[in-house]
């Protein structure tokens, strides 16, 4: 095979493609871990943020009120969830779970309508650029605006949570709601704002698989990668910088193995399929393994629940 | 007391008068029984649209969607047969033990397994669609139509089903043109949009300009005509999703089948058969030819779809080869039933091996 330098630059490319639903709802569910939530229904999330940005974008033919429709689900739906864990402090691995439940079940009855229908194209930028620059052409133009933005995401949520006032409450909520609490600070209305900034991004992460990288509905179309989004989180000890890497070493290897597939390599399938599973959590496990980092980067208070506000 | 003894003299009247009238003009009432939801625009959804077809000939139908195949699926068969369901569709491979363990409970409730091959008990039937049928004239269009020789095959699971497509579409590509090359990618799901874009993605890649699936969604053909190259629909008319890359579509049409069966049980006609219906019996549909085909081809098109209704052409016809070079049909000869049913080895010209 001959190894043209734009080829790789397609691979690249749709790597990137395949990454960014994990990088969003990665970088959405990672501020909401971080003030000390455990919100488990990324999944049920997604699966909404899809349906409604499918729906949206049918009803209205608006993508922008779709897009943002689909971010405002996310976050209506996570609005259940911040209720019931901080209101009416109900346990949130199970709350979380009921979410993504309750999510699947009215994402597949709101779709019913919606199933068989084409999506519209969405625009994308810089695609005069396309055949500029051998290699990075395919990498940097000819994208959607989700796109660019997701890779930028990581960058910006290391920078909020380290450098920004707001991004160092978040983290004090998260490792010690008491203190922070003592020290004045509104605990309960930080973690409802974490909940629900996860939901825009979760919802934003189902409306690019919906509209933008598959413009179709279909049930279940989110396909597990909100538990996947939420492993990286994890794996990437609460560090975007991680996520952005483990998000496309899982996307890279998804591609790659399907390439090797088609060239003919003698691996057993299987092993191709599973691959891309085993080799980002060992490489995130491995960047990782750093304790006293994990330490400082584990928000302490994470997934108990904090009664003592006013 | 007086009034208690009229009140239930009446009521037991009433009930009576139901009773009869329920007797002498008992609705037949189907059920179906469905792997995927019913939202899958594929195999579930084309059964659905089944269903509707026996619903709009004026009778009563129920589904449930998503049965697991395991004990899940008895528990909902005896509950469906217990319930007042005259005949039930088990849609699904994997329905086969537990559709004919409860059809031996349930003698009178007939039931219908979809691809399978047990009929243990005299009210159980079975039926499937040849088609592989249609993947002969897939792979004739796509001989034709690639450019690069290269033709890529999203695959779903190595069951007979899809290694037998994957045959049937790679001779007949090969019969119109010798130097093709089918590179086949196991996705390993029957749909999941965004695998099955990365799958279609890096064939195209690869150089694969015209590329067939054996998978459920519209990821695909949209994958294609955003690269350029050609695809064909699965399961139902995908045109409208990718109308520059879709030539035709393979649809799976089992409404008139469902209508056929379910008018036998309301007949007292009903009995136990095998049902293998291809292009034929129209149960295996050939959307409509897309206009960028030449005329010749559309032409060889339309006859070769004749040939296979009325038989005088086979998709398995010999002489044919397998990968090591063993004669699997001798020439002149077609494949029988019981060999396609089974297939589980490649065709000469196909690359790679079949998972295990």
């Amino acid at each position: 095979m001959i190894v043209d330098v734009n080829f790789v630059g397609l691979i690249i490319a749709s790597i990137m493609a395949s990454a960014v639903p994990l990088i969003l709802a990665s970088c959405g569910e990672l501020i909401t871990e971080r003030s000390g939530v455990l919100n488990l229904g990324v999944e049920g999330m997604m699966i909404i943020g899809a349906i409604s940005g499918f729906a949206l974008m049918t009803v209205t033919g608006s993508l922008i009120i779709a897009v943002f429709g689909a971010m405002l689900a996310g976050v209506l739906i996570s609005t259940i969830f911040a209720f019931l864990t901080q209101t009416l402090i109900t346990n949130h691995v199970a709350t979380g779970l009921a979410l993504t439940i309750f999510g699947i079940g009215i994402s597949a009855m709101i779709g019913k309508n919606f199933v068989g229908i084409p999506g519209k194209e969405f625009p994308v930028l810089f695609e005069g650029l396309k055949d500029t620059i051998p290699l990075l052409s395919p990498i940097l133009f000819g994208h959607s605006i989700v796109f660019y933005f997701a890779f930028a995401l990581p960058f910006i949520t290391s920078y909020f949570l380290k450098k920004t006032k707001i991004g160092l409450i978040v983290r004090a909520v998260g490792d010690s709601p008491e203190s922070a609490s003592n020290q004045g600070i509104n605990v309960r209305f930080v973690r409802y704002a974490c909940i629900l900034y996860g939901g825009a991004m979760c919802g934003l992460a189902g409306a690019y698989l919906s509209m933008i990288y598959t413009p179709q509905w279909i049930e279940n179309m989110t396909g597990g990668r909100g538990w996947i989004a939420l492993a990286l989180v994890v794996f990437s000890t609460w560090n975007p910088i991680k996520i952005l890497i483990g998000a496309m070493i899982f996307g890279g290897l998804t591609i790659i193995q399907f390439h090797m597939q088609a060239i003919g390599v003698r691996i057993p399938v299987q092993f191709l399929t599973a691959l891309p599973y085993i080799v980002t959590i060992i490489v995130l496990v491995v960047i990782s393994r750093d304790s006293r980092k994990i330490r400082l980067s584990t928000p302490s208070s994470l997934g108990k629940s904090f009664h003592k506000d006013n | 007391m007086h009034k208690f003894l009229i009140r239930s003299f009446v009521s037991s009247l009433v009930l009576l008068f139901t009773l009869t009238v329920a007797a002498v003009a008992k609705d037949v009432k189907a059920a179906f029984v469905y792997i995927g939801p019913t939202g899958d625009h594929g195999w579930t959804y084309q059964h659905d649209v089944g269903r509707k077809a026996v619903e709009a000939a004026g009778f009563k139908t129920t589904y449930v969607e998503g049965v697991p195949e395991s004990a899940d699926a008895e528990r909902v068969l005896r509950q469906l047969a217990n319930s007042g369901h005259d005949i039930i569709f088990t849609t699904s491979f994997g329905y086969m033990n537990p559709t004919n363990k409860v059809a031996k409970e349930f003698p009178n409730v007939k039931f219908e397994h979809a691809t399978g091959y047990k009929r243990e008990h005299p009210n159980v039937a079975t039926y499937a669609a040849r088609f592989y049928e249609g993947r002969t004239i897939l792979g004739t269009i796509a001989g034709t139509m690639t450019k690069s020789n290269v033709i890529g095959y999203v695959a779903s699971f190595p069951i007979p089903e899809v290694i037998r497509g994957i045959n049937s579409f790679t001779l007949a590509a090969q019969k119109v043109n010798p130097n093709i090359k089918t590179k086949i990618v196991w996705a390993f799901t029957w749909y999941d949009p965004g695998k099955e874009a990365e799958a279609a993605k890096a064939l195209i890649d690869q150089g694969a300009d015209v590329i067939a699936q054996h998978t459920d969604s519209t990821a695909i053909v949209q994958m294609a005509e955003k690269a350029g190259v050609y695809a064909f629909g699965q399961a139902s008319d995908m045109d409208k999703f990718a109308p520059k890359a879709v030539l035709t579509s393979v649809e799976n049409n089992w409404g008139p089948y469902y209508v056929d069966r379910v008018k036998a049980v309301a007949n007292g006609t009903w009995s136990q058969k095998d049902t293998w219906h291809g292009i034929g019996d129209g149960m295996v549909v050939i959307s409509g030819l897309d206009s960028q085909m030449p005329s010749d081809l559309q032409a060889k098109v339309k006859k070769l779809q004749a040939d296979l209704a009325s038989g005088k052409v086979h998709s398995f016809t010999g002489p044919i080869y397998d990968q090591k070079g063993n004669l699997m049909v001798a020439e002149g000869k077609t494949a029988d039933d019981g060999m396609l049913a089974g297939m589980m080895t490649y065709v000469k010209g196909v690359e790679g091996d079949i998972p295990k």
